[in-house]
């Protein structure tokens, strides 16, 4: 099957799944039910994690959407508006949105209009739990690419103008790869690696791209670009599973880090309908460790107010709800200090490439 | 020397610059920024009280100057009707001196130990005398008085006194320079005025703040409030020492009269009856009578039945005009105000009003604002220790749809006013800001906020079943029709009939009508469903041009000219669903032309689907 042929395919799927759910609404009419749809609930007490993929997914809490309210209906009739741009404005006409394009085309809606991006964003995310697509189905992107990756290995990327084949070493430069909104269409041709590692400071990237640690390890680096966007999610989970590639998380040592990590690992709150898609399981956490601070004896700062109430709220997550997690988020309260993955640079330019992350690699069975 | 002539000769030493230093706190003067509106208070109600009794819209301008960091220039003048000029001294520069220390009469000021206090505060402070200006008519010489009290012998000294230029028709003008802050919010001068201006709307208040910010209190009303009567006193409240006192000093020669004189609600028969009773000659000279002998006559007060005392004596705001201020000082969507009948305690006649203001731009979350007034007098100090408090408290606002936490302040967009209005507020100390909790005046304030509390709570369901309605007709008018558009345009269909949604979110009767062709004819269904929650009665009509052939169930029959009305006689339970079936002789191309399905008896806004008429 060609990528051409596949794309359509994809539409079309895309395109009867959007009018399955309008359809709903128009049969709802007729039969006398006053219309509404059901989601899951999206909150921290719905998730759950699912045995065989061992992702975090929504649970069986269920919230309704009726016309009953004016906020229902108000969401029904903006659901709708949402479909038909959808269908009539980007897949029959092969057409493309932003995530922000789409709040201010809902300008000319009237009363279906959306009052701030993140009602707008959240409706797509809405969609794509209901159809069980994703928003590149609907040909909606977000504002951003994906973050940067830099490694020994060498893809296909189909662009507008012809694909193209990058070795993200000898074709690219200082900067790495930038990772498209859209990794469906790359395809791994050959590769060179032992592992990957996701950091999630640009710095740190650059700083183990400078030590030649990608050379000497043999690994891919992965810039997470602080809460990583879907596409380099992805693009890691395929790398994982289609490579056999194992996967480790270099983040700051900080309760916002942890939840780097977790949204890499097991799936975000927000996007838990995607989490088998996204979520890469097998991941690890190399650090910064609470234990780091300790052992390595790093510079801190004392953890705010903030910091101490995002640790608290993280006890009762069920992501973190292993002894392991639990260790270190009351380590960290117990010392009351967080510390920057730069925070090595105190002991040296090379302490982290020739010693921090070697012992750390080690000690998890990686190289 | 024997040591009680010792103690006598400290205790003549005691002069009333210490008296003051050792009750300050007790008199109001304690913090600088309540010096500064215990001072404003004193002079304000003074204003007001002369302005009233003189039948004159007070007009009372009052201007803050900060002098230094910690003391300030405090300028008070009113459009009153003055004072003559040999009184001047005695009343700002003599400590007790007034003219309603043993008056039974409603006023704001009860033991005239007010202005004085001010006066002997500014003196201490700033070691400068008092300008007093006033006039009192016209055509009068204006007077101008720089006075200190002598606080040995707590006698006016008189500095300056002249006569000046003043261009005002008459009133007075006093001038004081103190340690004192002047702040902003809570407890301020600007709330206190705020507040006065809502129990005095008959009064235009000007404030000029230090920074020379004008605020102006309007008046809501040009009607003076009803003047109270001066009554005697009601023997059921009266102490024994006053007894003893008033017995002394009395002009009569004889007891009987005495009582009949001396008090109120006591006629020549009760005082026969009271002598009686204590066992004292009725004709024995009041100046005459014992220790012994007043005792009983005290306890037989309370042994004969004497009448409650008057009560015109009292002169509420009225129901009215607590409306009116609160409506002038605040953005408010609902207001009910209450004032309750006179009622006496321990021989006092008082009388309770009330009022509470909802919604508007009251803050939501926060515990309501309590204004609390007697006589007409703001109370800002001790809320939490005032029988208005506890009143308050006592009630169970949820019974009134108002969130309270405990037996709390209830929280919500409200604030509570309680007016209480006497010729003796029982106040727990000489400060006068909290009143004491007598039984009979809290139970009368319940009451009067248990009345306006069902009054509010039937509000708030009524609010409550409006913004339902209007939500759901929100929902059917624009939503619904949209939404069905949207759907029908992106499926390129027909949008779908939103009748039977809307008959179920209205909690309607959906009558549905739909024709099928059926050989030479068409058969005809009108479907009935009762979507509400009570049963309806109604009857439906159709009315035809047609005979209608095999109807079931049997209509009745009218003959309306060339057409004939068909009847059916429809009872629906909640939930319920009937039909009505007939055919007709028409072809299948007419069935979009019969007219709409007609129903009587009932409301229209309980029917989707059929024309509704009631004659």
């Amino acid at each position: 099957m060609t990528d051409r042929s596949n794309k359509e395919l994809r539409d079309s799927l895309s395109k009867t799944t959007l009018k399955k759910l309008i359809q709903d609404f128009y049969e709802q009419f007729e039969s006398e039910t006053i219309p509404h749809i059901v989601l899951p609930s999206r909150t921290k007490k719905n998730i759950e994690l699912k045995e065989d993929s061992d992702v975090w997914v929504y649970g069986d809490s269920e919230s309704m959407r009726s016309a009953k309210t004016v906020k229902g209906a108000t969401q029904l009739l903006k659901t709708s508006y949402v479909a038909e741009l959808l269908i009539k404005g980007h897949l029959d006409q092969n057409k493309s949105s932003t995530l922000r394009e789409l709040y201010y085309i809902s300008e000319n809606w009237d009363i279906a209009k959306f009052h701030e991006q993140a009602e707008s964003d959240r409706l797509i995310e809405d969609l794509e739990i209901i159809t069980g697509l994703q928003r590149e189905d609907f040909h909606v992107r977000p504002e951003e690419n994906g973050a940067t990756l830099y490694g020994p290995i060498k893809i296909k990327e189909i662009t507008k103008r012809g694909e193209r084949t990058i070795h993200c070493q000898d074709d690219v430069g200082e900067a790495g790869y930038q990772i498209p909104y859209n990794v469906e269409t790359i395809k791994f041709i050959e590769h060179d690696a032992k592992f990957i590692i996701a950091i999630e400071t640009g710095g740190m990237q650059d700083r183990l791209i400078e030590n030649g640690f990608d050379e000497k390890f043999g690994s891919i680096l992965v810039h997470l670009k602080g809460q990583p966007a879907r596409s380099t999610r992805r693009i890691i989970k395929r790398m994982n599973e289609e490579l056999k590639l194992p996967v480790v998380v270099f983040t700051d040592g900080d309760p916002w880090s942890f939840r780097i990590f977790a949204s890499v690992a097991y799936g975000a709150i927000k996007s838990a309908h995607l989490s088998e898609f996204m979520a890469t399981p097998a991941s690890k956490f190399i650090g910064v460790q609470s234990t780091d601070i300790v052992e390595y004896e790093l510079s801190t700062d004392k953890l705010n107010d903030q910091d101490i109430k995002a640790l608290e709220s993280e006890l009762t997550d069920p992501r973190f709800n292993t002894p392991y997690w639990k260790d270190q988020i009351n380590l960290m309260l117990k010392i009351g200090k967080k510390a920057e993955q730069q925070a090595f640079a105190g002991k040296g330019l090379d302490y982290v490439t020739d010693t921090y992350l070697p012992e750390r690699l080690t000690e998890m069975g990686v190289v | 020397m024997v040591i009680a002539e010792e103690l006598a000769k400290k205790q003549k030493a005691i002069s009333i610059a210490e008296f003051f230093e050792k009750n300050r706190q007790i008199l109001g003067f304690d913090s600088s920024p309540r010096c500064l509106l215990t001072s404003v208070k004193e002079a304000v109600d003074n204003s007001l009280d002369a302005c009233e009794e003189s039948d004159i819209l007070p007009d009372i301008f009052i201007k803050i100057e900060n002098k230094t960091k910690n003391s300030v220039t405090l300028i008070v003048e009113d459009n009153g009707p003055g004072i003559v000029k040999d009184q001047i001294p005695k009343v700002f520069a003599k400590l007790l001196y007034g003219s309603r220390f043993h008056s039974m009469k409603q006023s704001r000021g009860q033991q005239g130990i007010g202005i004085s206090a001010a006066v002997l505060y500014s003196q201490l402070t700033s070691g400068r005398p008092a300008k007093i200006v006033s006039k009192i008519d016209r055509d009068a010489p204006a007077h101008y008085f720089e006075l200190l009290i002598n606080t040995q012998t707590n006698e006016p000294e008189i500095l300056t006194d002249r006569v000046i230029e003043w261009d005002r028709v008459r009133g007075t003008r006093i001038e004081l320079e103190m340690e004192a802050a002047y702040i902003r919010g809570k407890k301020s001068v600007h709330e206190y005025l705020k507040d006065t201006a809502i129990v005095n709307p008959h009064a235009r208040i000007t404030l000029i703040e230090p920074d020379n910010n004008r605020v102006v209190f309007e008046r809501a009303t040009d009607k003076m409030p009803v003047q109270p009567e001066e009554i005697l006193p009601h023997p059921a409240g009266i102490e024994l020492g006053t007894l003893m006192k008033m017995l002394r000093y009395s002009e009569r020669e004889k007891l009987a009269p005495f009582l009949r004189y001396s008090f109120s609600r006591i006629g020549l028969h009760t005082a026969e009856e009271i002598s009686k009773k204590a066992g004292i000659d009725p004709e024995k000279s009041p100046q005459e009578v014992t220790l012994d002998e007043a005792k009983r006559l005290h306890e037989a007060f309370t042994k004969v039945k004497i009448s409650a005392p008057p009560t015109d004596c009292l002169s509420p705001i009225t129901d009215e005009l607590i409306r009116k201020g609160l409506e002038k000082e605040h953005t408010i969507d609902f207001i009910e105000t209450i004032t309750r009948p006179p009622s006496v305690h321990s021989g006092h006649p008082f009388q309770i009003e009330a009022g509470i203001a909802y919604g508007g731009n009251l803050p939501k979350e926060e515990k309501v604002e309590i204004l609390r007034f007697a006589n007409r007098v703001p109370l800002l100090y001790q809320q939490g220790a005032c029988a208005i408090t506890h009143a308050v408290e006592n009630i169970k606002w949820k019974n009134y749809s108002l969130n309270q936490p405990g037996e709390t302040l209830p929280t919500g967009p409200a604030i509570v006013l309680v007016h209480v209005a006497s010729t003796h507020i029982p106040f727990t100390s000489e400060s006068k800001e909290a009143i004491a909790d007598i039984p009979e005046m809290v139970e009368e304030i319940e009451l009067a906020l248990k009345d306006l509390g069902r009054r509010l709570k039937l509000y708030l369901s009524r609010q409550d079943s409006l913004a339902r309605r209007r939500e759901k007709e929100e929902i059917i008018q624009k939503i619904l029709p949209r939404i069905a558009k949207k759907v029908g345009e992106i499926l390129d269909r027909p949008a779908p009939d939103i009748a039977p949604v809307v008959a179920k979110i209205m909690g309607n009767v959906l009558i549905s009508r739909s024709v099928q062709p059926d050989g030479r004819g068409c058969d005809v269904e009108i479907k009935l469903r009762n979507h509400g929650d009570s049963v309806h009665h109604f009857s439906l009509h159709e009315t035809l041009l047609h005979e209608i052939i095999s109807p079931s169930p049997e209509p009745k029959k009218i003959q309306l000219g060339k057409q004939n009305d068909y009847v059916w006689k429809i009872s629906l339970k909640p939930g319920e669903q009937k039909a009505v079936v007939y055919k007709l002789d028409i072809k299948s191309d007419e069935a979009s032309k019969l007219p709409q399905p007609i129903v009587e008896g009932i409301k229209e806004e309980l029917i989707t689907g059929a024309k509704v008429v009631n004659v």
